[in-house]
């Protein structure tokens, strides 16, 4: 087993000064401490395409966007009960990313996946961002127990609990991996650089499917199953 | 006859295990493969998921806040008979699942497709899916409840005879390749491999092989055990670990099942269930009593037959 001690762990706060944005750096470890929100498309819509005005005070609680719906139930006493919470795939909500840096000032994007070095030089390097990714994926019930209370919930009704704007109160929510730096660079990417040169050897002794399918031809005149 | 209260309240039992408690057979896999990592990263993820797994059963919360789409595969012995017949056994299980969804809590997933509709409680149509199967002998019920992550790690590919085995890795390798990076396949996980039948039975195939088989288990054809097991050592060999990060572990064990298909073809599907692996199962007998286990035991020699006739003893 590799040792992870050469890991760097990092405690931050979710209204983050942009210094300490740049003392990240690709592969730290983040545990995040405050107020979180999620919001994902059904927000985005509302927010960016929609101009609806945010239902709170953006920066400054909170510049810290989850791409995520928790598991949550309401109690009889009508306070939530968050079980455990898991990050969607955020390459969807790209085109989004700069509207909403700009109605909501958010500094952390949290989610799953990551976007590609393109988009973080386009909509997160101007707006001072940088990408958190969830570890796993999965690993909900430790997210969960770093949700220490549901503060506020809003559109409930019209967005349904997963689309729902959620606001936590965090402490320790982690792990988080940066993902993304104030410059713009992708550890995935970077990964998968390292990957690739040695996928040509993994491939060799197989040969292509007997028929093609879209996607492996751009010849439309191709015959393909 | 096997009391309805007993199926719903073990309904609601499996729905809370399958969410909250990896099975023994994947947790050891998944441990030998954090003993294997030689990548950092890969291996740091690993560590979180092992501490994932205890904090979600000492807090009893989900594992994963995506909690998947739940489905049940439900099976029978020949002489078992339900009070209130099937009709009553699929409320029931729709019933539990509503139920289970808003009390462990369960996130709501199922939406409708165009009008993204939520009943908030993973209800819709036809959804939770429910699949049936029937065994020669016993009075008992036996009940699997999975809950499926639903977005990514699964193709399929229509191959013919000619593209033989090399055929079978090259787009066993593509699958993993593609979903594998950012991690996207939630591996390393237990692939399912679909081999012939027809689209939809090949799909069928595939996520039971995914779903319903424990680490560990062999198909009993002993060529296809082979390819089992050289499949699982090819996508162990890309170079990439859990989350895309570089490393070795990919593939926590790789089960094929095969249906017999059209004479020109060898259809094929890839499934790669998650690095929750949520399944639990129970057998319930008409005395209402309840066994719970983790083995589906799905795959039997009768659930494989190749002849017309079966005895019935």
């Amino acid at each position: 087993m590799a040792s992870n001690m050469k890991l760097k762990k990092v405690s931050l706060s979710t209204t983050p000064d942009e210094s300490a944005l740049r003392s990240l750096e690709l592969g730290n470890i983040v545990y995040l401490n405050g107020l979180v929100y999620s919001a994902r498309e059904g927000a985005y819509i509302k927010v960016v395409d929609e101009g609806t005005p945010l239902p709170l005070d953006l920066p400054e609680l909170s510049a810290a966007n989850f791409h995520c719906s928790p598991a949550a139930a309401k109690r009889p006493d009508g306070s939530y009960d968050v079980g455990a919470v898991s990050a969607t795939a955020s390459f969807r909500f790209r085109k989004w990313m700069d509207g909403w840096f700009r109605a909501s000032g958010a500094r952390l994007i949290m989610g799953k996946g990551g976007m590609s070095s393109d988009d973080y030089k386009r909509y997160f390097v101007p707006n001072n961002a940088i990408y958190l990714t969830t570890v796993g994926y999965g690993t909900g019930a430790l997210l969960g127990r770093g949700v220490k209370r549901v503060r506020d919930v809003h559109w409930l009704n019209e967005l349904g609990i997963a689309q729902a704007m959620w606001i936590l109160e965090v402490e320790n929510l982690g792990p988080f991996i940066v993902e993304s730096d104030m410059n713009g660079n992708s550890l995935f990417e970077r990964e998968n650089e390292k990957i690739s040169a040695g996928l040509a050897k993994l491939y060799e002794g197989t040969k292509p499917a007997v028929l093609k399918r879209f996607g492996e031809t751009d010849d439309r005149s191709d015959e393909l199953i | 006859m096997i009391p309805i209260d007993v199926v719903h309240s073990t309904a609601m039992t499996l729905m809370e295990k399958a969410a909250i408690e990896i099975p023994d057979d994947y947790l050891a896999g998944i441990k030998s493969a954090a003993d294997a990592e030689e990548g950092d990263l890969s291996s740091f993820v690993l560590q979180s998921m092992l501490e994932n797994y205890e904090t979600a059963k000492d807090d009893r919360r989900a594992m994963c806040g995506d909690t998947g789409c739940p489905r049940w595969y439900v099976k029978m012995g020949n002489e078992a008979r339900i009070e209130g017949g099937p009709v009553s056994l699929e409320t029931t299980l729709r019933r539990a699942t509503a139920q289970a969804t808003n009390e462990i809590p369960l996130r709501p997933n199922r939406v409708h497709p165009l009008w993204r509709t939520d009943h908030n409680n993973n209800i819709g149509i036809q959804a939770p899916e429910i699949e049936f199967g029937f065994e020669p002998e016993g009075d008992w019920l036996d009940l699997v409840a999975v809950h499926k992550g639903g977005l990514f790690g699964t193709d399929y590919r229509m191959l013919f005879p000619s593209d033989g085995i090399e055929g079978i890795k090259r787009f066993f390798l593509d699958c993993l390749i593609a979903f594998g990076k950012r991690g996207l396949a939630c591996q390393p996980a237990i692939l399912g491999i679909g081999l012939g039948g027809n689209k939809d039975a090949c799909m069928v195939h595939g996520k039971r092989a995914a779903c319903l088989r424990v680490v560990g288990d062999r198909n009993p054809d002993s060529e296809i055990a082979e390819l089992e097991l050289e499949l699982t050592e090819l996508g162990n060999s890309i170079g990439m670990g859990a989350m895309g990060f570089v490393g070795n572990s990919m593939v926590i064990d790789t089960h094929i099942e095969v249906g017999y298909c059209h004479t020109g073809g060898m259809q094929m599907s890839f499934h790669a269930f998650c690095l929750s692996s949520r399944r639990a199962c129970a057998r319930i007998y008409p005395d209402g009593r309840v066994e719970y286990r983790t083995d589906p035991r799905w795959f039997t020699p009768y659930q494989r037959r190749e002849t017309v006739e079966w005895p019935l003893t």
